[in-house]
């Protein structure tokens, strides 16, 4: 497992967040951000044992659809509607190392934009074998993979013509708690990117890009689903060379 | 020019948005059939050692107004001071406690609801013992990026006295945003994002 550094629990505290690299709380032009958005400065902590732990899920407790939404909601011998795809990718840390045993959630509108919520008011039509949410667990080299159609792009209360871009909600797990990570992923390709309030909460280009799943040619599945590759990198942990402070701190 | 030292950038944060509960809690919001139940929504059962406990509270936005969209994740040790996970060197959590729990706000009145147990005291980087608390994650459509925080209990008054980070708040008057309001069993724990009494939020 590595759960373990060499063997070694992983105690070490994790690397600061780079938050230049991360959208700011307030972000004006995505309008909800202003009354949601802290104003004082945040409290910095190197991370204590409240931080460095986090839970642990079992690849136990999925089912077997779980990871594809194509099939998890739809009725037997029925399938979602919409652009066949397959994503996968690994959860590394900021160190490279893979992040195994990560629980990955994910989320997302059917092909035609439209979400399975009573809040939604989108006039595209529901799918009735479209529930819209599945999750997997990375394996010991932190890959994972799901099944699903592409979501397609949906208007939003905003400015007056905001559009979303295609895009996956993305909650994923590591080791530690402060390493909690909820993302979107967006499509190669997709011009509709450059043009959202959201994604323009982040103000690193390159930051963005790094949201952009690839096509992924060399995993598309002959006639049935193309690949997209994400790869989710989450907070890396410093190491202990030395232990010099009493056990278990 | 010098050695690349080969460290990749954090994947960066997005919005959980308006939706974020078709994916986390889908029977909550009326997705049923595809897990049987949400995940976290019970943290707690009969062999469970330690003082049953419930918190509960309200994430309130700039203009006082409880957000009914929200998602607010707990992590705490269990009665004995122990986490429930690798990383825990100390000993063995009690097999009955993940300390891990999950609540969306409700669409009525933007409530969240824990039962849990009380929290055991552990130790800070430096040895210290902190008083008892629990971590909270918050999420919802206008966060950008999920925020941390801490819930103290009022009933710990003197182990609140020396915990090193309610020590490291600068102002003062800002400690008893982290420490909830009611008295044993039911603690009440308000969140608010922003204005006069606006949360201490962590960068850890």
């Amino acid at each position: 497992m590595s759960n373990h550094d060499n063997g070694r629990p992983e105690t070490g505290a994790f690397f600061p967040r780079d938050r230049s690299w991360h959208p700011p709380a307030l972000s004006p032009g995505y309008k909800t951000s202003v009354l949601r958005s802290p104003r004082k400065a945040l409290l910095s902590l190197d991370g204590t044992i409240s931080e460095i732990t986090g839970p642990v899920f079992g690849h136990s407790m999925l089912g077997e659809l779980d990871n594809d939404l194509i099939r998890n909601f739809a009725k037997p011998g029925e399938s979602a509607i919409g652009e066949r795809i397959i994503v996968h990718g690994r959860v590394l840390d900021e160190r490279g190392r893979p992040v195994a045993g990560a629980l990955v959630e994910f989320w997302q509108a059917n092909a035609g934009g439209r979400y399975r919520h009573k809040k939604e008011s989108y006039l595209a039509p529901l799918d009735p074998n479209f529930g819209g949410c599945g999750r997997t667990i990375t394996d010991e080299n932190g890959y994972y993979y799901f099944r699903t159609i592409k979501p397609g792009p949906y208007p939003w209360p905003n400015g007056v013509n905001d559009w979303r871009p295609a895009h996956i909600h993305f909650s994923v797990f590591g080791h530690g708690f402060a390493q909690r990570l909820i993302t979107q992923m967006y499509f190669e390709g997709d011009p509709m990117i450059w043009k959202c309030p959201i994604v323009g909460t982040i103000p690193d280009r390159r930051a963005i890009e790094q949201l952009i799943a690839a096509l992924d040619w060399g995993n598309t599945v002959p006639m049935d689903a193309r690949a997209y590759k994400f790869d989710i990198v989450l907070r890396g942990r410093r190491s202990t060379f030395f232990e010099n402070r009493p056990e278990g701190n | 020019m010098v050695q690349d030292l080969g460290y990749l950038k954090e994947t960066a944060s997005q919005t959980a948005g308006p939706y974020v509960h078709i994916g986390l809690t889908p029977n909550f919001c009326g997705i049923s059939g595809i897990y049987e139940t949400d995940l976290g929504s019970s943290m707690v059962n009969d062999r469970t050692l330690g003082q049953r406990i419930t918190v509960t509270g309200r994430v309130i936005d700039g203009a006082g107004m409880p957000l009914k969209d929200a998602l607010v994740e707990i992590w705490q040790a269990d009665a004995a001071g122990l986490y429930h996970s690798p990383s825990e060197t100390r000993g063995s959590a009690d097999p009955n406690f993940a300390g891990w729990g999950r609540c969306p706000t409700s669409a009525e009145d933007g409530v969240f609801v824990f039962e849990t147990v009380k929290p055991g005291r552990v130790p800070f980087r430096d040895g210290r013992l902190m008083a008892p608390h629990i971590t909270f994650w918050i999420v919802a459509r206008g966060i950008n990026i999920g925020l941390h925080t801490r819930m103290y209990f009022p009933d710990e008054a003197a182990a609140n006295g020396e915990d090193p980070l309610l020590a490291k708040i600068e102002h003062r008057d800002r400690v008893e945003t982290l420490v909830a309001a009611g008295e044993s069993p039911v603690y009440v724990f308000d969140i608010h994002l922003q204005g006069e009494k606006e949360t201490v939020f962590l960068d850890i």
